[in-house]
C-alpha cells in the first residue's frame, strides 16, 4: 500500500466559537453539507479506498444520522475516537493511532475545502523520495462583510513567513511571525546551499500533508511534539541543513538499521533509511541528474531529509476556521459541484423569486412572495411569506415567520425569526429567538450561555 | 528424389518401428529421419502431380549422368558435381540408382542419401536464382524452397509507429487491459519523426492514476516519474533503479493460490513494464535486464518454496548488478587506463557514467591528463560531467557542441559513452555523439567507445530516423533578457520543435569498443551477441 489517508476532525473551531458552541467544526453545513464531507470527497475522488478519522463522540455520532455522509461517502472510515476535552494536538492524535500506520501517511485537515488536483502534491513526495511534502496556496482576499465585525478587519493574524528555492517546489524556510522576536534569520548552511531564496507571505497552509512513516515513529519516541502544523513542520524544515544528518548518516545506515528499535527513548533523531540504500545511492550517483548547479555538490547536497511544497496559484483552497471564511465558503462551495440549487423535497411556491446562486435543502417550505438571493437555505427551514433573504447562510431546522428581512447574515440552526425582524449582518446563534420587528445591524446574537466561555 | 523419399522411407521406418518394439525412445537421429521422411514424402506428393510436365527433360539428363553413376556407393561424388547444373538434373539421377536397393540400407548410404538430398534442394534453389526465364522444371519444386525462402514478417514494435491508427487502438485495448493509463501525444510532430511518441513532461502519467496506487506497486510508480521527470537519467542508473524496483515488487508479492510463482510473477511484471514504456520508452539495458530477471523467474522448479524463490531472485538481481555493472566498470577502467597516457588530451561528451568513471580512476593511478567536457543543448548534461570530475581535482575544459571543430586539434583521444551497441556495429548514444565522431574522424583523432555487455542490443539501425525517442519540446524553450520568444510556437501552424534524444554512430567512425570481455572492433558486436547467447 502506498499511502494511507488521515482525516483530523476533531478540532474545535477555537476561532470562530459563535458558530461552533453548538455545532462541532466538522458537522457545519458548508453549503448544505457538513463541512468534513469536502476533505472525504477530495479523497475519495482521487482514490482513496480507506481513510482512518479522528474525531471525537459528539461528531461520530452525527456523522452516522448524517445523510450526506452515509450515503455519498462510499470509501470505509475508520473512526477513532478522542476525549474532546483533552488538549490532543494533531501530533498526538497521530501518535495515538500509531499501530494502525503502517506506511506513509496524508493528513488532512476536516476544514478544507479545495478541488487541487492531489497528484502534484504526491507526485513531490515520490518522485524526491521526500520526508514531507504539504500543500500551500495563494491566500484570497475575503469581500464579504462579517457580521459582528466592528471595523475593517485588520490582519492582525501572524503571518507565516514560508521560504522556497528558486524552482518553487523545495521548502527551504518556515516561520511564524509570533516565533520571530527580533527579526528573519536564515541560517548561513542554507544560504550557502541555496543562494537564491523566494520567501513568501501571502500564503495559506492547506493542512494537507504527506508524511514518511519514521516520521511517525520519530513521534512516538518524542512525545514533546504536539501539534503538526505548529511544531512538526517546522522541524522538518530545519532538520533538513542540520549538520548531524548529512554526514554520520551514511556510515551509521547500515548498523542503525538494527538498532533502530532497540534505542527508544533516547533516538531523537529521524532516521530516515529503505533497504536497498545502497542500491539507491548506486542509481543516484550513476544518473546525471542534479537538483541545483553552481556548486560541488552532489544532487540535493547528499541530504536525506527532504522537505517539499506545492503552491496553489489558482483554484479554490480554504481552510473554513474564521467565519469569514466560513462565509466565503458557503458563498463559492455549491460552484465546485454540479448539484441541483433546489434540493427535490422542498416545496417552493411559485410565486418566489429565487436567484440562480442560492441553494434551498432538503424539505424546505418557501412561501409566495419571497425573495432569496445568494443565499443558503439549509434542511428543514420553513421561510413564510414576504421574506427577502439575501447574502445570507440559513442553517437547518430555522423558522423565518412572514415579513422579514435578513440581510448578509448567518442564521445558525433551530433559530426563529420572528415577524418583520429585520437583520442586516447579525449572525443569530443556535436556537435562538428573535422577536417580531427587531431590528439588529451588525451583532451577534447568541445565548447568554455561551457568553460565559469566553 | 521423390521416388527415393519414399523408397528409403519403409527401409528406415523399420528401424523405427524396430526401436519401438525394442522399447526404447526413438534417438534424435531417428526423430529427424523422420521428420525429413515425412516432408519428402509430402514434396513427392506434390511432385507426381508435375511429374507429367517434367517428364521430357528428364529423359534425356538420368540416361547421362546415369553412365557415369552406376553405383549407388559412387552416388556422393556425382551428387556434389550436378550441383552447377541447372535445376533438378540431380534429383532425376538420384532417381535411377535407388529403385534398385530396397532392403536395409547401410548408415553411409542412408548419409549419402541425406546429403544428395540437400544438395538438390541447394541446387534448385540456385537454378531458381539462375533461371530467370522460370523454365516450368523449376515450378516443378514449388513449395519447397519458397517455404525456406519465405522471409519471416517482423512485426514494427508499436513504439515506432504512433501515427498508424489501428496499431494505436491496439495499444489502447491492451493497456486497458492491463489497466494502465494511455499517456496522449503532444504537441505538433516534425513529419519525419512523426512515427514516433511525444510526450509532455507537464502532463506526467500519474495524473490518471489512483493514489494510493492499487494497480500498479508503488515503486514503481515512483520510478515511473522519476524516469518522466529525468530525476534517474543515464543508461546504467535507470537500470540499477528499475532492478531495485523489481527487487521491492517480489519482495511484497505473494503468490496467489493455484497459481505458480514462476508464471505469475512473470504475468505481474508485465502491466508494470507497460506502465514505465509509457513513463519513458524502454532503453536496451533495462530490456536486457528484464529479459534476464524473466528468465530468471521462469526457471524457478515448481516445488520451490516461495520464500525461497524469492530470495533465490533477489540475489540474482544482486549478482546481475554486481557483474554486469559495477565490477563491469572496474573491468572496462583497467582495460582504458592503458590507453591513457600522460600528457593526454581526452575529449568526452555529456555525462557518461563509465566515462567519468574510467577518468576518476585514470586520475587516481596518477596518469596526468586533462580533459575537455563538450556539452549540448537541451539537456546541457556536460555540466554534471564537468562537476564530478572538477571535484576530483582533473582540470577541465568546457566547450559547447558548436565548438568542436575549433577545439579539437588539441584532442589526443575520444572517450565516448554508448546507451547501446547494435548488432551492425552502430552505437546508438546521446545525439550530437555521431557529430562528434565524425569530426574526430576528418582530425585523424582516436574515437574510443565505452560501453558493458549488457548493453549490447539485437537491434540493427544503420540513421537515427527509424527508432529514436522525442524528449519534450518545450524543453527547447528558454528565457533571455525576460523574452521568451518560442513560448507561443503552437500557435504558429508550420512550427514544429523538435527534441531528438537519442543518434547512431556508424562503425566507420568508431577506432576500439573497451567492453568488460576487452577491447575490441566495432564490428565484433554480433560475435559478442552469439556468445552471450550459447552461454545461456
Amino acid at each position: 500500500m502506498e499511502l494511507q489517508a488521515v482525516l483530523m476532525a476533531a478540532g474545535g473551531g477555537s476561532r470562530m466559537t459563535d458558530l461552533t458552541y453548538n455545532t462541532p467544526k466538522a458537522m457545519l453545513p458548508v453549503g448544505n453539507k457538513p463541512l468534513m464531507w469536502y476533505p472525504l470527497n477530495l479523497l475519495e475522488r482521487v482514490g482513496f479506498e480507506e481513510v482512518i478519522v479522528i474525531t471525537t463522540r459528539e461528531v461520530h455520532k452525527m456523522m452516522s444520522s448524517d445523510s450526506k455522509i452515509k450515503l455519498d461517502v462510499k470509501m470505509k472510515l475508520d473512526v477513532v475516537c478522542i476525549q474532546e476535552d483533552g488538549d490532543m494536538g494533531t501530533a498526538d492524535a497521530l501518535r495515538h493511532i500509531q499501530e494502525r500506520i503502517k506506511t506513509d501517511i496524508l493528513v488532512v485537515s476536516c476544514d478544507l475545502i479545495t478541488d487541487v488536483a492531489l497528484h502534484e502534491v504526491v507526485d513531490l513526495f515520490r518522485a524526491y523520495n521526500a520526508t514531507l511534502a504539504m500543500l500551500m496556496s495563494k491566500a484570497h482576499e475575503f469581500t464579504e462583510t462579517v457580521p459582528g465585525q466592528k471595523g475593517k478587519k485588520k490582519t492582525a493574524e501572524q503571518r507565516d513567513f514560508v521560504g522556497v528555492d528558486q524552482s518553487g517546489k523545495r521548502l527551504l524556510f518556515m516561520a511564524n511571525e509570533a516565533d520571530l522576536e527580533d527579526g528573519l534569520s536564515i541560517r548561513k548552511s542554507i544560504v550557502r546551499k541555496h543562494p537564491r531564496m523566494h520567501i513568501k507571505t501571502g500564503l495559506v497552509d492547506a493542512h494537507l500533508y504527506c508524511l514518511k512513516k519514521a516520521v511517525v515513529d520519530f513521534l512516538v519516541d518524542n512525545k514533546s511534539i504536539s501539534s503538526i502544523r505548529g511544531e512538526l513542520v517546522p522541524y522538518l524544515v530545519r532538520k533538513q541543513f542540520s549538520k548531524t544528518t548529512n554526514s554520520q548518516k551514511i556510515k551509521d545506515d547500515a548498523e542503525d538499521q538494527n538498532q533502530k528499535k532497540n534505542d527508544g527513548p533516547t533516538n531523537h533523531e529521524l532516521l530516515i533509511s529503505s533497504r536497498d540504500e545502497p542500491l539507491l545511492q548506486l542509481a543516484q550517483e550513476r544518473s546525471c541528474w542534479n537538483d541545483h548547479r553552481g556548486d560541488m555538490s552532489e544532487a540535493y547536497h547528499g541530504g536525506k531529509l527532504r522537505c517539499y511544497v506545492h503552491i496553489m496559484d489558482e483554484g479554490p483552497c480554504y481552510r473554513v476556521n474564521t467565519l469569514a471564511a466560513y462565509i466565503e465558503a458557503n458563498r463559492l462551495a455549491p460552484k465546485l459541484f454540479e448539484e441541483p440549487a433546489v434540493h427535490p423535497s422542498a416545496v417552493i411556491s411559485e410565486r418566489c423569486q429565487m436567484g440562480s446562486d442560492s441553494i434551498i435543502g432538503a424539505m424546505c417550505q418557501v412561501a409566495d412572495k419571497t425573495s432569496i438571493k445568494r443565499s443558503t437555505i439549509g434542511n428543514s427551514t420553513t421561510v413564510k411569506e414576504k421574506v427577502k433573504v439575501t447574502n445570507s447562510i440559513i442553517m437547518h431546522g430555522v423558522t423565518i415567520e412572514e415579513g422579514c428581512n435578513i440581510q448578509g447574515s448567518v442564521i445558525c440552526s433551530n433559530a426563529v425569526i420572528g415577524r418583520g425582524a429585520d437583520l442586516k449582518y447579525c449572525l443569530v446563534g443556535n436556537g435562538q429567538r428573535i422577536e417580531a420587528e427587531a431590528e439588529r445591524t451588525n451583532e451577534v446574537i447568541v445565548g447568554t450561555d455561551q457568553l460565559m466561555e469566553i | 528424389m521423390a521416388d527415393s523419399g519414399e523408397t528409403e522411407g519403409p527401409g528406415s521406418k523399420d528401424v523405427i518401428e524396430r526401436a519401438k518394439n525394442e522399447g526404447r525412445e526413438l534417438t534424435k537421429e531417428e526423430k529427424q529421419r523422420l521428420r525429413k521422411e515425412k516432408k519428402q514424402q509430402k514434396k513427392g506428393k506434390e511432385k507426381k502431380d508435375d511429374k507429367a510436365s517434367q517428364d521430357g527433360e528428364k529423359q534425356k539428363k538420368p540416361v547421362s549422368s546415369a553412365s557415369p553413376a552406376p553405383q549407388p556407393a559412387t552416388q556422393p561424388p556425382t551428387q556434389k558435381a550436378p550441383p552447377a547444373v541447372p535445376a533438378l538434373v540431380p534429383v532425376p539421377a538420384s532417381e535411377t540408382p535407388p529403385p534398385g536397393d530396397k532392403p536395409a540400407k547401410s548408415k553411409a548410404e542412408l548419409k549419402a542419401e541425406r546429403r544428395a538430398r540437400q544438395e538438390a534442394e541447394r541446387a534448385s534453389k540456385q537454378g531458381k536464382k539462375g533461371d530467370v526465364g522460370g523454365q516450368q522444371v523449376a515450378a516443378g519444386k514449388p513449395k519447397a524452397p519458397p517455404s525456406e525462402l519465405q522471409p519471416v514478417v517482423k512485426r514494427l514494435p508499436e513504439y515506432m509507429q504512433a501515427d498508424n491508427p489501428e496499431v494505436l487502438k491496439k495499444l489502447a485495448k491492451k493497456l486497458e487491459r492491463q489497466q494502465i493509463p494511455l499517456r496522449s501525444d503532444y504537441g505538433y510532430k516534425v513529419s519525419l519523426f512523426s512515427h514516433l511518441h511525444q510526450y509532455s513532461r507537464k502532463a506526467p502519467l500519474t495524473q490518471q492514476l489512483s493514489i494510493p496506487s492499487t494497480v500498479i506497486h508503488p515503486a514503481i510508480v515512483r520510478l515511473g516519474l522519476q524516469y518522466s521527470q529525468g530525476i534517474v537519467a543515464g543508461s546504467n542508473a535507470r537500470s540499477v533503479a528499475l532492478l531495485h524496483a523489481f527487487k521491492q515488487v517480489i519482495r511484497d508479492y505473494t503468490t496467489p493460490p493455484n497459481e505458480e510463482l514462476s508464471r505469475d510473477l512473470v504475468n505481474k511484471l508485465k502491466p508494470y513494464i507497460s506502465f514505465l514504456n509509457q513513463c519513458r520508452p524502454l532503453s536496451a539495458s533495462m530490456g536486457n535486464a528484464i529479459k534476464y530477471i524473466k528468465k530468471e523467474i521462469s526457471n524457478i522448479p515448481s516445488q520451490c518454496k516461495e520464500e525461497e524463490a524469492k530470495s533465490k531472485l533477489l540475489t540474482c538481481i544482486d549478482c546481475y548488478i554486481n557483474e554486469k555493472i559495477i565490477l563491469a566498470a572496474k573491468a572496462i577502467a583497467k582495460s582504458s587506463i592503458e590507453k591513457i597516457s600522460d600528457g593526454d588530451v581526452i575529449l568526452v561528451y555529456g555525462c557518461s557514467s563509465l566515462v567519468n568513471h574510467i577518468l576518476c580512476e585514470a586520475f587516481e593511478k596518477n596518469r596526468k591528463f586533462r580533459v575537455i567536457v563538450v556539452d549540448s543543448r537541451p539537456r546541457l548534461e556536460g555540466r554534471e560531467a564537468l562537476r564530478r570530475l572538477v571535484q576530483r581535482g582533473i582540470s577541465c575544459t568546457y566547450v559547447l557542441i558548436s565548438a568542436v571543430s575549433y577545439i579539437l586539434p588539441e584532442v589526443s583521444k575520444v572517450f565516448l559513452g554508448a546507451h547501446a551497441l547494435l548488432a551492425n556495429g552502430y552505437v546508438m548514444s546521446r545525439v550530437g555523439t555521431s557529430q562528434i565522431a565524425l569530426v574526430a574522424k576528418a582530425f585523424n583523432v582516436p574515437v574510443l567507445v565505452c560501453c558493458e555487455t549488457y548493453k549490447f542490443c539485437e537491434r540493427v539501425q544503420t540513421d537515427s530516423f527509424v527508432s529514436n525517442e522525442l524528449d519534450d519540446p518545450d524543453d527547447l524553450i528558454v528565457t533571455r533578457k525576460g523574452k521568451t520568444q518560442l513560448e507561443h510556437w503552437q500557435d504558429v501552424r508550420l512550427l514544429g520543435l523538435l527534441n531528438l534524444v537519442y543518434d547512431v554512430t556508424p562503425p566507420d567512425f568508431v577506432d576500439l569498443v573497451i567492453t568488460d570481455l576487452g577491447m575490441i572492433p566495432c564490428t565484433s558486436v554480433p560475435v559478442v551477441l552469439r556468445v552471450k547467447n550459447v552461454d545461456q
